[in-house]
């Protein structure tokens, strides 16, 4: 079991060189041991999705560690504006190969702007998780809810205990 | 915490055996225990009443269907709440679906392609004996050739994956369906005809079939069988995104199709 998880983080990250989740020159990254990376200055859920607090809106997405397990994005299904969102709860979902997943929104509140290139070119989460790919954005109506978040070096350690229990 | 229930020293999973139950009808059983229960459950349909075209979540008739045909001849076409193709299901396909939380299974991470490799092991187990069974990138194949399609569906902490059998099928109702764009590399475009195979032509019986995947089943879990009435509620439709296209949305998309290509709709 340990040589296939090796294998397959090897080949995550193969994966993920090749294809080149792209992060700005302008964004700090950690270098992940469990091959994904992850943005210093996020917050992250344990059902693998980020948030950016800036201001009055937070911008809502899935991980690199998320796009690269769930595979070729080929379709994504969001909220429309204006709906509501509670922390933990889902707002949408995409579609991978043959499977559709839940996407969680880690705050509460409004939903303000849907990333509608997402429709047409829906493999922006798999080649830009953390920028191109992002989901929606949100006015939070606790703004303290991100404190329960994980910080980038909680959720390293967490994706690498997550792999190494399977 | 949630505490799951466990019978000798295995997770149970509660079994519900159906025959001919329309596949609308258990796509409504599946995703309300998907999101409403906490058990894990089986369910097994053995052949649907008529046949109906069932598409994927972000399935587009246009695509996917010979419209014409379809509308000439009232097919009905149901978008399912899972991800994946389209396939045309009558009382020749047997369904075999896998709901469980994402801790039921030591060691199997709830994402698509460990899901897919988990199941493809047990139906190799199933079919042992019986024929050169592979998965075959998404899809469970006789040597080159399908006979099963999957699916799946993955929430916060539970998932869904349930496959359609080809017991036996009619090429004739293949033909309502068009060989798709997107299509695993190992079809290499071959038509259905030689792209299919009949698990009829492999495995003595149906019932045979439908033990052993039990058996299987028990390796993994503690299975209980439930009478299909203490679950089945046709009222019942909360948390169902499974639904059957109209007419008029079928029609639509045909006029729109002709349009596009620039070929006068005939009326059907």
């Amino acid at each position: 079991m340990a040589l296939k998880l090796w294998a397959s983080s090897t080949a995550n990250a193969l994966k993920i060189s090749c294809s080149g989740a792209k992060t700005s020159p302008f964004l700090p990254f950690s270098i992940s041991r469990c091959f994904s990376s992850v943005l210093d200055g996020l917050k992250y859920s344990s059902s693998h999705e980020w948030v950016k607090h800036e201001g009055s809106v937070a911008t809502i997405g899935i991980t690199d560690h998320a796009q690269g397990h769930l595979g070729e994005v080929v379709f994504v299904e969001l909220p429309e504006s204006g709906s509501s969102v509670s922390k933990g709860g889902g707002f949408g979902a995409v579609e991978s190969v043959k499977a559709t997943s839940d996407v969680n929104s880690p705050v509460s509140g409004e939903v303000v702007e849907v990333n509608t290139k997402l429709t047409e070119t829906p493999g922006l989460i798999n080649s830009s998780p953390y920028e191109d790919g992002w989901m929606i954005k949100v006015r939070p109506s606790s703004p303290t809810e991100l404190d329960s978040l994980m910080g980038p070096k909680e959720y390293t350690k967490f994706c690498e205990e997550e792999d190494a229990h399977h | 915490m949630i505490l799951h229930r466990v019978r000798d020293g295995l997770p149970l999973m509660n079994l519900v055996s159906l025959r001919a139950v329309p596949i609308l009808q258990q796509l409504h059983l599946e995703e309300r225990l998907l999101r409403s229960s906490s058990d894990n459950w089986c369910i097994i349909n053995d052949g649907t009443n008529r046949p109906n075209i069932v598409m994927g979540i972000s399935g587009r008739p246009s695509e996917l269907i010979d419209l014409k045909s379809v509308l000439r001849d009232r097919v009905p076409v149901i978008r399912r709440f899972s991800g994946g193709g389209t396939v045309i299901v009558d009382d020749g396909t047997i369904f075999v679906t896998f709901i469980c939380n994402k801790d039921a299974i030591p060691g199997l991470q709830p994402y698509p392609h460990p899901l897919m490799s988990w199941t493809g092991q047990l139906y190799k187990d199933v079919l042992h004996g019986f024929g050169d069974f592979h998965l075959q990138e998404n899809d469970y194949a006789i040597g080159s050739r399908k006979f099963g399609g999957n699916a799946q569906s993955i929430t916060k902490n539970r998932w869904v994956h349930h496959t359609s059998f080809l017991w036996d099928y009619d090429i004739k109702n293949m033909e309502y369906l068009k060989i798709p764009s997107r299509a695993p590399k190992y079809r290499s475009a071959r038509p259905h005809v030689e792209f299919l195979c009949r698990m009829t032509e492999y495995v003595p019986s149906r019932s045979t079939f439908i033990e052993r995947t039990i058996a299987s089943l028990g390796n993994h879990f503690s299975v209980k069988p439930i009478h299909q009435d203490r679950v089945i509620d046709p009222s019942n439709t909360l948390h169902s995104s499974s639904k059957l296209l109209t007419r008029q949305e079928l029609e639509e998309a045909y006029s729109s199709l002709c349009e596009k290509l620039h070929i006068a709709a005939i009326s059907v």
